[in-house]
């Protein structure tokens, strides 16, 4: 094992030698991405002109899929959510099961992946770019997205693979091509999975990695003045963390931070709830100004219609419904059958999004911190909201960055590496080259200007969905098979509360 | 009716000083020894992905291992003349004990000190002070 870990600190050596230091090494990262990131990005954000502003089709596509699932299912994301709440407080759980993958365990999981620097940093954005009325359109996306997670966990579960050695493994790439295979469609399948695959990859490198390490730069480096410009040196540190982890199998970092992070949102909330109860008067003021930012025909930072595109976008970007990401981690729970995990799973997006990501919303537009214009976006924008009523607080949102963005990194490490393993099969020596290569890329993340990371993390998630959602519109009459199969089994008691 | 004595038993050198005190008694009493081997475990615990995937294997090991543990033990128990009998449980060890020894209407529980200090006990909740607040029954602890 030592070894190994020798192996990836050499390897991660070698990036920054490799970059030419005339405009500093973080300039020269910068410049030989930029070229290849760019006609990636300007492919999938295709973007029409709507109204006068620029519409990104594909947000358009994980939001008309949203509204889809929602009606086709009638709504399950508020007919269900009593139930939801009974599963993961684990109202069902068999004793015999004691020692099995819980569903609160799934989606606790689940949710260190996707709350990240999303709800903290891709807020800031969004309030920054598309103004107050950004809040609306997010909480909306979240509530509609609540039901494209229900749709892809419940398949993530329904066609996993469970190996000999009692592994297990599920996701998009699997539903695509095993469930499509059952229609006949095994050659539309298997195209479909391999490109999920291949952007998953990127997902995991872009979002799940180099958008992480870059915010959590960001938030440090303004406030420890020595590592201003020396982006490298906190992205070399932050990989050999992570390297530590996934390469090195040293758990133990990984399960303390996985019972800090939870902690960190807790406060996080705590903290969002006291600033909004401070300034209690500005309430009113603050939900007028996101209802006429929502509807604004021709407000600032081009009116609904931009509110709307940055809203819908951060929502998605935060809590990946639709994108099928979740539905890998979900996949190994222990469960009776499919439809309880897909339950479970409609919580994420509720809580991600419709809780967490709102909160930060609220705070920056409750303390008046967001000027059109000024250039402070992202996590400074978020930071500055918070520093307005704790000063200091900018410390602890430090903290927090960096956890999220280490628990968030070791989760997509994982799905990026399942896409991986998928395309290239299992190997001990081609797992290590994937986790060699996302190592890397946390050092070229937080070399970055937030321009060129975002644009490419957010290309690369959202190209998952392209895959992912076309597999969901032709396996849904499965799932709605299975909702029937789960209720019957209700209703006939064979499914039944334990406690 | 004869007595059950569920006993608390890992392998552990105070698990065994448990069962020895508890098997001595069964022999003079003519009691059945019930060997409960809890795997520490929350349904509500924070993991990795990875972990999450491995974790059905993991608990098939975890069985197993245990299961290697307390199977030579009731043998010789038998082979002695004592009915025993064992099963491994996955939660809380406080909880289980008290629940099983409920359910087969146990004369007694008997667990191992662990020779924690009282500090550490207070702390981390162990099993002693847990079964002295919540057990159903009368509950030795062999030193």
């Amino acid at each position: 094992m030592f070894k190994r870990i020798m192996w990836a600190a050499f390897g991660l050596l070698l990036i920054p030698s490799v970059a030419h230091a005339e405009d500093g090494i973080d300039q020269a990262i910068s410049d030989a991405i930029g070229p290849i990131v760019n006609p990636i990005v300007n492919t999938v954000f295709y973007s029409v002109p709507v109204f006068g502003t620029n519409f990104p089709l594909i947000v358009g596509w994980l939001v008309i899929a949203a509204i889809v699932f929602t009606l086709y299912f009638g709504f399950i994301q508020f007919r269900g959510f009593k139930h939801s709440i009974e599963l993961v407080r684990g109202d069902y759980l068999d004793p015999n099961d004691a020692g099995e993958v819980t569903p609160f365990q799934a989606l606790a999981t689940a949710l260190s992946g996707t709350v990240g620097l999303g709800n903290i940093a891709g807020v800031g954005v969004a309030v920054y770019l598309g103004g107050p009325g950004a809040t609306f359109w997010m909480i909306l996306a979240g509530l509609l997205g609540m039901a494209s997670k229900f749709t892809e966990c419940i398949l993530g579960v329904r066609y996993r693979n469970e190996y000999e050695n009692g592994t297990v493994s599920g996701g998009p790439m699997y539903y695509l091509s095993k469930g499509l295979s059952e229609d006949g469609k095994a050659a539309l399948g298997k195209f479909l999975a391999i490109f999920f695959s291949i952007c998953c990859i990127g997902g995991a490198l872009g979002g799940g990695n180099m958008f992480q390490a870059n915010q959590s730069f960001a938030q440090i480096s303004s406030l420890v003045p020595f590592f201003d410009g020396k982006g490298w040196l906190f992205g070399l540190i932050m990989a050999i963390i992570v390297g530590v982890v996934i390469i090195g199998g040293i758990k133990s970092i990984a399960r303390v931070t996985e019972k800090v992070v939870p902690f960190m949102a807790v406060i996080y909330v705590g903290a969002a709830l006291i600033i909004i109860a401070i300034n209690f008067a500005a309430i009113p003021d603050a939900i007028s100004a996101i209802f006429a930012g929502a509807f604004a025909p021709t407000a600032v930072a081009g009116g609904a219609i931009g509110a709307l595109i940055q809203g819908f976008k951060r929502a998605a970007f935060s809590n990946e419904a639709g994108i099928g990401s979740a539905s890998i981690a979900h996949s190994a729970v222990q469960t009776k059958h499919p439809v309880t995990e897909g339950y479970v799973a409609l919580l994420e997006p509720f809580i991600d999004t419709v809780v967490i990501c709102t909160m930060t919303s609220l705070v920056i537009t409750i303390t008046g911190s967001w000027e059109p214009d000024s250039g402070v976006t992202g996590i400074a924008l978020t930071s500055k909201a918070f520093e307005a009523n704790f000063s200091g607080f900018g410390y602890v949102l430090a903290v927090a960055a960096v956890l999220f963005a280490f628990s968030t990194m070791i989760s997509w490490s994982y799905y990026g590496l399942k896409a991986w393993t998928y395309l290239f099969g299992e190997g001990q020596g081609k797992e290590v080259v994937f986790k060699l290569i996302f190592c890397i890329f946390v050092v070229i993340g937080s070399s970055m200007s937030l321009g060129p990371v975002i644009d490419f993390s957010d290309a690369m998630i959202f190209a998952m969905a392209i895959a992912n959602i076309i597999g969901l519109y032709m396996l849904m009459p499965k799932v709605k098979a299975l909702l029937k199969d789960y209720h019957a089994k209700l209703a006939s008691g064979e499914i039944k509360k334990i406690k | 009716m004869t007595d059950i004595y569920v006993v608390g038993f890992d392998g552990t050198a105070h698990a065994s000083r448990a069962l020895d005190y508890a098997s001595a008694r069964a022999k003079k009493s003519g009691a059945k020894l019930h060997l409960v081997y809890v795997l520490e475990w929350s349904p509500f615990s924070f993991h990795t992905p990875e972990e999450l995937a491995e974790r059905h294997g993991r608990r098939e090991e975890e069985l197993a291992r245990a299961q290697s543990v307390l199977q030579p033990v009731v043998d010789a128990l038998t082979a002695e003349g004592v009915t025993t009998t064992s099963e491994v449980r996955h939660g809380h060890a406080g909880e289980l004990m008290c629940e099983i020894a409920k359910d087969k209407k146990a004369a007694q529980i008997v667990i191992g000190r662990t020779g924690e200090s009282a500090l550490t006990q207070r702390l981390l909740g162990g099993l002693a002070l847990t079964l002295a607040q919540a057990s159903p029954v009368p509950v030795t602890i062999v030193p």
